[in-house]
């Protein structure tokens, strides 16, 4: 099971490691982890996408809660939400094939951000689902570098994962 | 204007606190020179881990916060051992260090350790001061973090130039911890739902543990137990919460507890936990433990709830206001058959031991028996002298046992002791001690010696290290490797440290020589040459059900 946690955290040195830490020790596994500071500049929101059992899953919930550097721990999985993951491709475009990657760049709404002699950087934002197309898509061109953010979410609606929550 | 050091002495003792375990070296000069003058007592120690453990055995015995002070590098990491002791124990520590002016940090400068990073999975949290004006505010909230909710260690970690420079003492003013907010009350209808699965158990058990003791809670699960009249399994950290001569009384379960207790456990219909954690040393093999029972399990941690074993009704709260709570709702409905089942089984698997020769459980016994009414705490180190305290020594009140339970640290008992006896002056202090244990703080005699602690160490010297040997006897073979110990003349070496040194190598000597160490006034060390190769037991094999044990 895959559970997507939104996570509030204080912005202070370490609480990274603090996190990181417990996940090492107890042997979670993470998926994903994406943080950044908030409309709040003395707090951060961790997205956590976290693996395993029902029981883990609610241990992961827990012992997050026990660190006295984190704010809040929602696990909006199953609650309707937005998610993102965004992603650079640099991949090989011999200017006889730049119009085939283009093409696929457009059906996945993405951008070509730089272009080079034999190379271009395409950047898509979206799902999962649809991160893992477009890096199959592009795969056949040949993929010379990649790297992904990672999840972001946030629930839809009036729903929130705030402090005063 | 107030340096850092003085700032930080103020906010100790804003705190209340009278007493440090501490040692001094460089990085923590500031703050030394400012204890000089203040009205706070250091106990030095000769060793950085004795002062971490003097000030765990110091909060056990009171329930207030310990606290030690160490230097920065190799004087912070000396601390780690007695740390991850308290924080498996759940012990409120609030622990100072020094460290490298901030400019040097990151530098892999002289004596740089980076504690908070190394402390960081065995406190409950931990701060790096950067700035001196931060200090009330770090300080005021280590102590409440210590302190409140499942308490444990809390290291405030202080470059020399914060504690070196100057600024205005301004009070933190209230606490803002918009993350730590520690809940007392359990939720009502959980309440109502244990009350009722209570009402309708024929054969409960209650297992309670350190939580209790932590709580305050030992009236409660008197009545509590009185009550429902359930018979009490205690565990290790909960020895003390329920008194051992109360005719409810099982004793220890699981590894080396009584069958009687194991037996209960494995039966009861009902399981109600209160403030214990499911550790491995009690359960044995998880599927099997107490297999008919709906469990009710009572804890302030969140995560300790469905943690090692599934209950069916969880209630986070703190013991104490759980329990007066859940006895408005209870009426007794004792079942005879169950008591007489008991009754059965107590009759039938005592706890025997072996009466020829010096055996460790009469030493105990009889420690118990010299003591009397007059009040004593006992601490002890790790291994079977731990064991057959556990097992022998009737424990009635809370805070009277002192022990390193979830870590299990050898060379706790002594230290620890020192601390007990500075928070309690007037009771008699007892670390019953193996031979291969003392010897890793054998030091802190010295300690004991300077600031004149009639603390008693009461050696049970089989010249092994017994509990290893134990197993190796029963799971190796008998091949006992590297577990036969060549020591040195306890007595002689007591002597040479200013204190008292009695062996004690005849049944008949036992008596007279704990009378002369009770009268003395001075640190007493007894050597007691106990049979070589004595087990602790009964015992469950590892991995084994608790219902399956030897001996």
């Amino acid at each position: 099971m895959r559970s997507t946690l939104s996570v509030l955290v204080e912005n202070h040195p370490g609480v990274l490691a603090r996190v990181a830490g417990l996940f090492s020790r107890r042997g979670y596994n993470i998926d994903s982890l994406s943080v950044s500071r908030t409309e709040d500049p003395t707090i951060s929101r961790m997205t956590i996408v976290v693996e395993g059992d029902e029981v883990v899953l609610d241990q992961v919930a827990k012992q997050l809660r026990k660190l006295v550097d984190v704010i809040r721990v929602r696990d909006i999985t199953n609650e309707p939400h937005v998610d993102r993951e965004l992603i650079l491709i640099k991949v090989n475009a011999e200017s006889s094939r730049r119009g085939e990657i283009i093409q696929i760049v457009e059906i996945f709404r993405g951008r070509i951000v730089d272009v080079g002699e034999t190379a271009c950087i395409v950047e898509v934002t979206g799902d999962e689902g649809k991160i893992n197309a477009i890096e199959n898509a592009l795969r056949p061109f040949g993929i010379i570098e990649l790297v992904r953010t990672g999840k972001v979410a946030m629930q839809r609606g009036s729903q929130t994962v705030l402090v005063e929550d | 204007m107030l340096t850092g050091g003085q700032i930080l002495i103020e906010c100790l003792k804003n705190e209340g606190v009278d007493t440090i375990f501490g040692y001094p070296g460089g990085a923590v000069l500031p703050i030394y020179d400012a204890l000089y003058d203040a009205d706070i007592r250091h106990i030095l120690t000769r060793h950085e881990q004795g002062a971490a453990h003097a000030a765990d055995g110091y909060a056990r015995a009171t329930g207030r916060p310990g606290v030690c002070m160490a230097t920065s590098g190799p004087g912070a990491t000396n601390l780690v051992t007695g740390l991850a002791t308290a924080y498996m124990d759940s012990v409120p520590i609030v622990a100072l260090t020094g460290q490298v002016p901030t400019s040097l940090l990151g530098k892999d400068s002289f004596q740089e350790a980076d504690i908070t990073g190394i402390t960081m999975p065995i406190t409950k949290h931990n701060y790096l001061v950067r700035d001196v004006n931060d200090l009330p505010r770090i300080v005021k909230e280590a102590f409440y973090i210590a302190t409140t909710g499942r308490p444990g260690p809390v290291l405030i970690d202080v470059p020399r130039d914060v504690s070196g420079s100057k600024t205005e003492y301004r009070d933190p003013g209230p606490i803002g911890l918009r993350g730590y907010m520690p809940r007392l009350a359990g939720e009502p209808a959980k309440i109502a739902a244990a009350a009722k699965a209570i009402a309708k158990a024929r054969r409960p058990v209650i297992y309670a543990g350190g939580g209790v003791i932590n709580s305050g809670a030992a009236e409660q699960l008197r009545k509590l137990a009185e009550t429902i009249m359930a018979p009490v399994v205690v565990t290790l950290m909960g020895l003390g919460g329920f008194p051992a001569d109360h005719p409810l009384y099982l004793g220890m379960p699981g590894m080396h507890g009584s069958k009687y207790a194991n037996y209960a456990v494995s039966e009861c219909d009902l399981l109600l936990a209160i403030g214990v954690r499911f550790d491995d040393r009690v359960t044995g093999k998880v599927e099997t433990f107490a297999p008919h029972a709906t469990i009710i399990h009572i804890d302030i941690d969140q995560a300790e709830l469905g943690k090692n074993v599934p209950v069916d009704i969880a209630i986070a709260g703190d013991v104490r206001t759980v329990l007066v709570d859940l006895l408005k709702l209870l009426r007794g409905a004792p079942d005879p058959a169950w008591h007489e089942k008991i009754r059965q089984w107590k009759k039938e698997y005592p706890l025997v031991y072996e009466k020829k020769g010096m055996r460790p459980q009469q030493v105990i016994r009889e420690i118990a028996d010299v003591v009397g009414d007059r009040p004593v705490r006992i601490t002890t180190e790790v291994g079977q002298n731990q064991m057959w305290t556990a097992q022998h020594f009737p424990f009635t009140r809370p805070r009277s046992f002192i022990s390193s339970g979830g870590l299990g640290t050898m060379g706790f008992g002594l230290p620890a002791a020192i601390g007990v006896q500075v928070a309690c002056p007037d009771e008699l202090v007892f670390d019953i001690a193996g031979d291969g244990s003392i010897q890793m703080n054998i030091q802190e005699l010295a300690t004991a010696v300077n600031y004149e602690l009639p603390v008693n160490v009461a050696i049970l010297n089989n010249g092994y290290l017994g509990m290893v040997r134990q197993w190796q006897e029963l799971f190796y073979n008998r091949r006992y490797s590297q577990t036969e110990l060549k020591n040195p003349d306890f007595v002689r070496l007591a002597e040479a440290y200013g204190a008292e040194g009695i062996r004690v190598e005849k049944v008949a000597e036992i008596r007279p020589a704990l009378e002369q160490a009770i009268a003395s006034s001075r640190p007493v060390m007894l050597d007691f040459i106990i049979e070589r190769e004595e087990n602790v037991m009964p015992m469950v094999p590892p991995g084994e059900s608790i219902s399956k044990m030897l001996g």
